[in-house]
This record gives C-alpha cells, sequence and structure tokens, in this order.
C-alpha cells in the first residue's frame, strides 16, 4: 500500500482498531489513547469526530457510533457493531510471530516459558495469516555461557567485573564494569557498561568475555550518561580517528560490508577502494595482515611501512 | 489538556430528524468537543473517504444476507450522489482498499438480489480477531518483541498488529529497560525478498557473488528469507542451476524483480532454513591444523582449541591444534596475528600464511587498482 501518511489508508485501520480499543477500556483517557495510536490529540479528536457521524444503515441517532466525554477521559458507549478489531494481517502476524520466536530462541536472554506461551496465543489468533512467518528466521548469538550472568548484574544493579578480549591488541584484559544495557543488535550480543577502569562507557561483545564474576559492590554507572542511539548502528568512528585509505582485491570486498568506511569506490577488476577511520592502528595493521595479497594500504604511509615491517618479523618465524 | 464539557452524550444529541451532519458538510454540532469540528477537518476529501468506508464496513458487517450493489448504494451515505457510472467506479475502488487492508470481502448471491450480480457481505468469523488473553509475563515478552525491528516494513507491521491486539484488550507489558534486542534490515533488496517469500512467488535479481568482478542476474523460487549473525540471506532453488542456493541479500545489486504468479512456489517440507544458512557460513571442520601461540596472544584461537599443549621449541609459547576447512580461510586467520602464531602443520595452511606474508612484505607491492568505475558508495 502506498498512500499518504493520514490518508485513508492509514486512517481506516486506525479507527477500526480505535473502536473496540476504547469499547474495552470505558473512561481512558484522552492522552492515554493518543499516545497509544502513536497520533497527537488534535488528530484524535478528528478521529472521533468522525466516528461520531458513522454507523449502522439508517443513520439515525441510534445507530451511530457514540462517544461521551467526561474531563479528559472517553467512553464508547455504542460500538455500530464493530465490537472486535479486524484479524491480523499476514504482514503483522510474520513480524510478530518471527520477533517471538527470535526471543525464544536466544538462549539465556528471557524466560522462554513465557515468550513460548505468548508465542503460541499470537500464533493461535493469528491463524491462518501466521503460516508464511514460518519462512522467516532470526538467529541471534545468545553467549549462553555469559547471558545469564550478565542479567542478574543488571537486574540487581551490581557490579561486573569483566575478563575481556580485545581484539586489537590480542591480549585479555581485567575490569570492573557498571552494567547499564544490554544490547542486542547484528545478531550479536553487547553489554554497554560504565568501565572503571577507562572511566567511559563502552560496548562489551559477549562472545569476547573470557570470564565474569558479578561482584557485591552496587553498579553506579553516573547517573547523566545519555543512552546510545541505536538507530545509526552501533559504532560510530570519530572524526579524531586515523583515516586509513585500503585497496582491495574482489576477494576483500567484505570488509565494506563489515566495517562502517567513510567512502567506498568501485575499481573495474570488482576490487574497491575505501577509506575507513581507526581509533587503533594495531586494529587495522591486523585487519591488512589477515587480507594477505587480498588488501594494501594506500595511505598513510607509515601504516603501509608498518604492515610491511610485521609481515617481515612474521617471515622469520617460518624462514629464519 | 483541553476541558471538554461532559455533554456528548446520547441524550444531546438530537434524537429525532435528520442523521448527525456528514463530515465536512456543516459545523459542528453544540458540546461537541472544541477544535475537533468537522471544519478543522482539512483533509475533507480524504475524511469523507474514510466515512464512506467505515459505513461500509459497518453495513456489510451489520447484515447475513449478501448486499446487492444497489442496496448498498441506498445504505451507505457518500454513494448517493453523482452518476450510476461513477458510483460504481468509486465502489470497486472502494472494495480494492477494503481488500488491501486485509478486510475480507465475501460475495455471493441471496434472494433479495434479482439481477445476476454479486452481493456482498463481511463474514464477522473472517473479519474479528480471536480472543486472546495475555499473563503479566507473556504480555512483557510480546512488549520486549515489538521493539525488536528497527527498520521498515516490519517496523511498521508490527505497530499495526499491537494495536489490534491492543483492541483486542491486551495490555503490552513492560519489557525490561535493560534489554534492547534489535534487528535491522537496510538492504535495498529486504523489502521485495521478504514479499517473494511471503506470497511464494519467483524472484530475478542481479547477484555479485564474492570475489567475481560483474554481477549476474539469477532466477530463484524463494524458500525463506534468514537473519543469521545480522546478515540477511535469502534460501531458495536457483532455477538456472538447477539446486538450492543461499544468497546474501548485501551482494544483491539493487531490489528484486518477482517473476510469475504468486503462490507458485512451495518450499519442500522438513526444511531447515537456519541450517542451511549456518552450512554456507560456516564450514565443518575436516583437517586440523596445529599452530604455536605466543604467551598471551591468540584468544580467540586457543578458545577453539581441540587440544592445547606448551611449545618444546619456543619456552613460554603454547601449541594448540585447531579444525579447518579450508587452508586459505585458516591462513587469513592466523596471519592477522602476525608473528604472534606461526602455522607449524600441516604443510598446505604454512605455504598459504607463507605466501600471504611474503606478498605484505614486498618493498614496493604493485597497486592492486586499476581505475575506478563508479563514485557511489
Amino acid at each position: 500500500m502506498t498512500a499518504a501518511p493520514g490518508g485513508t489508508a492509514d486512517q481506516l485501520p486506525r479507527l477500526l482498531a480505535l473502536v473496540p480499543y476504547l469499547l474495552a477500556r470505558p473512561g481512558v483517557r484522552l492522552a492515554e489513547v493518543a499516545a497509544t495510536f502513536g497520533v497527537t490529540e488534535d488528530r484524535l479528536r478528528k478521529d472521533l469526530n468522525l466516528l461520531w457521524v458513522c454507523g449502522l444503515p439508517g443513520h439515525g441517532p441510534g445507530d451511530l457510533i457514540d462517544v461521551e466525554f467526561e474531563g479528559d477521559t472517553i467512553t464508547l458507549t455504542e460500538p455500530a457493531g464493530v465490537t472486535r478489531p479486524l484479524r491480523l494481517t499476514v504482514d503483522e502476524a510474520l513480524a510478530l510471530v518471527v520477533a517471538l520466536r527470535a526471543l525464544a530462541e536466544t538462549p539465556g536472554l528471557v524466560e522462554r516459558d513465557a515468550v513460548d506461551r505468548a508465542l503460541a496465543k499470537v500464533e493461535q489468533a493469528a491463524g491462518a495469516a501466521a503460516g508464511p512467518a514460518h519462512r522467516v528466521e532470526v538467529s541471534v548469538e545468545g553467549e549462553d555461557r555469559v547471558l545469564p550472568v550478565v542479567r542478574t548484574a543488571l537486574a540487581e544493579r551490581r557490579r561486573l567485573h569483566l575478563s575481556y578480549y580485545v581484539p586489537g591488541r590480542d591480549e585479555t584484559t581485567e575490569r570492573d564494569v557498571d552494567p547499564v544495557r544490554l544490547l542486542l543488535v547484528q545478531g550479536r550480543s553487547y553489554l554497554e557498561a560504565w568501565c572503571r577502569r577507562a572511566e567511559g562507557v563502552r560496548l562489551f561483545r559477549l562472545d569476547r568475555v573470557a570470564d565474569l564474576q558479578v561482584l557485591d559492590a552496587p553498579a553506579e554507572p553516573p547517573v547523566d550518561l545519555e543512552p546510545r542511539e541505536l538507530s545509526e548502528g552501533l559504532f560510530r568512528p570519530s572524526p579524531d580517528d586515523l583515516l586509513v585509505t585500503l585497496a582491495l582485491r574482489p576477494g576483500a570486498a567484505w570488509v565494506a560490508d563489515y566495517h562502517p568506511c567513510e567512502s567506498v569506490v568501485e575499481q573495474d577488476d570488482g576490487g574497491l577502494v575505501v577509506t575507513l577511520r581507526a581509533r587503533d592502528t594495531s586494529w587495522v595493521r591486523r585487519l591488512v595482515l589477515r587480507l594477505g595479497e587480498q588488501g594494501q594500504v594506500l595511505a598513510p604511509r607509515e601504516l603501509a611501512d608498518a604492515v610491511r615491517a610485521d609481515a617481515r618479523a612474521a617471515l622469520r618465524a617460518y624462514e629464519g | 489538556m483541553v476541558f471538554m464539557p461532559s455533554s456528548l452524550a446520547a441524550s444531546d444529541v438530537p434524537t429525532q430528524g435528520p442523521a448527525r451532519p456528514r463530515t465536512g458538510d456543516t459545523p459542528s454540532p453544540p458540546g461537541h468537543p472544541p477544535g475537533a469540528g468537522p471544519q478543522a477537518n482539512v483533509a475533507g476529501v480524504s475524511a469523507k473517504k474514510t466515512e464512506r468506508l467505515l459505513n461500509l464496513v459497518i453495513c456489510l458487517l451489520a447484515t447475513r444476507r449478501f448486499l446487492g450493489v444497489q442496496e448498498i448504494r441506498q445504505a451507505v451515505p457518500g454513494y448517493e450522489q453523482g452518476t450510476e457510472e461513477a458510483f460504481r467506479r468509486m465502489f470497486e475502488r472502494d472494495k480494492e482498499e477494503l481488500r488491501e487492508l486485509g478486510i475480507p470481502l465475501e460475495t455471493g448471491t441471496s434472494s433479495a438480489v434479482h439481477d445476476d450480480e454479486p452481493g456482498y457481505r463481511i463474514a464477522r468469523r473472517d473479519y474479528e480477531l480471536p480472543d486472546i488473553v495475555l499473563e503479566p509475563d507473556e504480555a512483557a515478552a510480546l512488549g520486549l518483541a515489538a521493539r525488536l525491528w528497527q527498520s521498515a516494513p516490519l517496523a511498521g507491521a508490527t505497530g499495526r498488529a499491537l494495536l489490534k491486539l491492543q483492541a483486542a484488550g491486551v495490555e503490552p507489558g513492560a519489557a525490561p529497560a535493560a534489554l534492547e534486542p534489535r534487528v535491522a534490515a537496510s538492504e535495498p533488496s529486504f523489502e521485495g525478498c521478504l514479499a517473494a517469500v511471503r506470497d511464494g512467488r519467483a524472484v530475478t535479481f542481479s547477484y555479485r557473488t564474492s570475489g567475481s568482478a560483474t554481477p549476474t542476474d539469477r532466477h530463484v523460487e524463494p524458500w525463506g528469507v534468514v537473519s543469521w549473525h545480522g546478515r540477511w540471506y535469502l534460501v531458495g532453488h536457483d532455477t538456472d542451476r538447477g539446486a538450492a542456493r543461499v544468497f546474501r541479500l548485501s551482494r544483491m545489486v539493487g531490489t528484486v524483480t518477482p517473476v510469475g504468479p504468486a503462490g507458485a512456489v512451495v518450499p519442500p517440507d522438513g526444511l531447515d532454513l537456519r541450517a542451511m544458512v549456518a552450512r554456507k557460513a560456516v564450514d565443518e571442520p575436516r583437517s586440523t591444523a596445529r599452530v604455536a601461540l605466543r604467551p598471551g596472544a591468540g584468544w580467540e584461537l586457543r578458545r577453539e582449541a581441540t587440544s592445547s599443549a606448551t611449545d618444546p621449541d619456543r619456552p613460554d609459547w603454547t601449541v594448540v591444534d585447531i579444525g579447518f576447512a579450508d587452508p586459505e580461510r585458516l591462513a587469513d586467520r592466523v596471519t592477522g596475528y602476525g608473528a604472534d602464531a606461526v602455522v607449524l602443520a600441516p604443510p598446505q595452511a604454512r605455504a598459504a600464511v607463507v605466501r600471504r606474508l611474503r606478498a605484505l612484505a614486498q618493498p614496493q607491492p604493485a597497486p592492486v587498482t586499476s581505475g575506478a568505475r563508479t563514485g557511489a558508495p
């Protein structure tokens, strides 16, 4: 459906849900209804005004949908036969069923029993519309070894000790963190926490947690922490980070999929020239080593030299 | 909050005479909420259409027998004006719009319809969402699931589904604030793949395989869409190759084009979509490599080691055994650790690492690029 927002394609489904919604909640506050339906109170009043002139054939006073206002509350007294919401469409059933199943199948994330029961009830209510939902699957790495411990720390607001692997430095670090949130983004789980060692908010990928303990100390993240905006992706490189230009042969083009690049230019041979920001040069050195013959540092020069030196040092272990 | 008089009760509405004024016709009746009068409605055409369609739904829900087209014209305000031809056109468009919203219009004939034209009604059992009652912990799970989708079209569909459940009396519980599950689907081909899988419809698209320069056109009967480790895949039968294939959505160039009728593709029974994608993404290890690791280095390799011992040749170093399928992929991983990880065996994995390191150690590597083709990121 490609209707303009606010057009009939938006408004009619809203009205068909609004009537049974109000019927089930006598005396509900106008502001609450507007918030639930994601419209302004002004828009909601226009909706109610429209309902008020609709009804059963004949359209006499007793046939019309009727709404009573009292203070800032609404009571629907006559639904004109619209007593239940419309069934879920295939798209709606799919969105809910696949989401519930993804939660249920992520080990250690939530109480599976409750999700399974909710899933069964939603599938039952959706009926045949839930059929195509079985053709869509979302698999999230749950890290069932680590997740339950992180959930306990979050629920009890306790500090955590982490042994955490930092791939850029190829070492496991020890630190105490105050958990803030658990994020499941792009198929991976992350702990967002105030790192007491770095004195800053850090994201910890749970598959890199080598070990962890819940400490007795309470978690005390700074009170004025701004929650990280998730809509733009988890990692936003800083303009202060080193700008690196890489030439990628076709076999290394996956780098542009996995790392946020500032520019990507396709080459005639199917390769790419990309620029990306790196906070940590050791991370890029390791990335380029890993690409082997498929990648090359074009700039800066010092980084290209460092990779060459790394490769020569490693060669000595094989040839020396 | 605007205070509204508590007077919009049935008793204040004229109890006889003509029906209430229609949208956009006349000013608000007395006692109507301020700011909500029909004159405030600037989208008059759209509101009139919504009003007509809502009255049509109410009318067809209320009838048990099939209503003829002329009966509908008399019963539903908004159809009375204009020529018969104009009414017919309007009614056809309205039926189409209701069907697009998922409203089940039933056609049939009844004794009251004398000509051969079909009549219409909406069967309540097909229209109405069945009863659904959620326990508090189930409602909390629903609240969490509703936050999963980060992008259209699934986020929008979730919102509409939730409204219907709320209209059925469900109160989605407050999900734990400290838990944020998010699944994005930003690939341009996602919506088309989802629709094709939903409708059981074959598709064609332009696809760039790993390591090849030019995309090729592929024809696929889609069986499913899978998000695996944060990436979306289309699973289906590749009709050109006559075999099941897994495609990364990010490697599709542009959008997908449906071909053939809906419902033509029926996925085989007992399909395990996730396993098919996992097989494509991760090869089962077939051989074992022996790798020496500097103290503290290579945690990710140590973690998957099948055995681990001290290195007789290098004090403090560890020797681990790691399963692998492809020596080239193993060499990619080990080369990333530079001098901190050394492949001891087998020889072909060792040679693959040495080949990479020699290329990387060249004083002036030949440029790997040969001119830009496009400037688009």
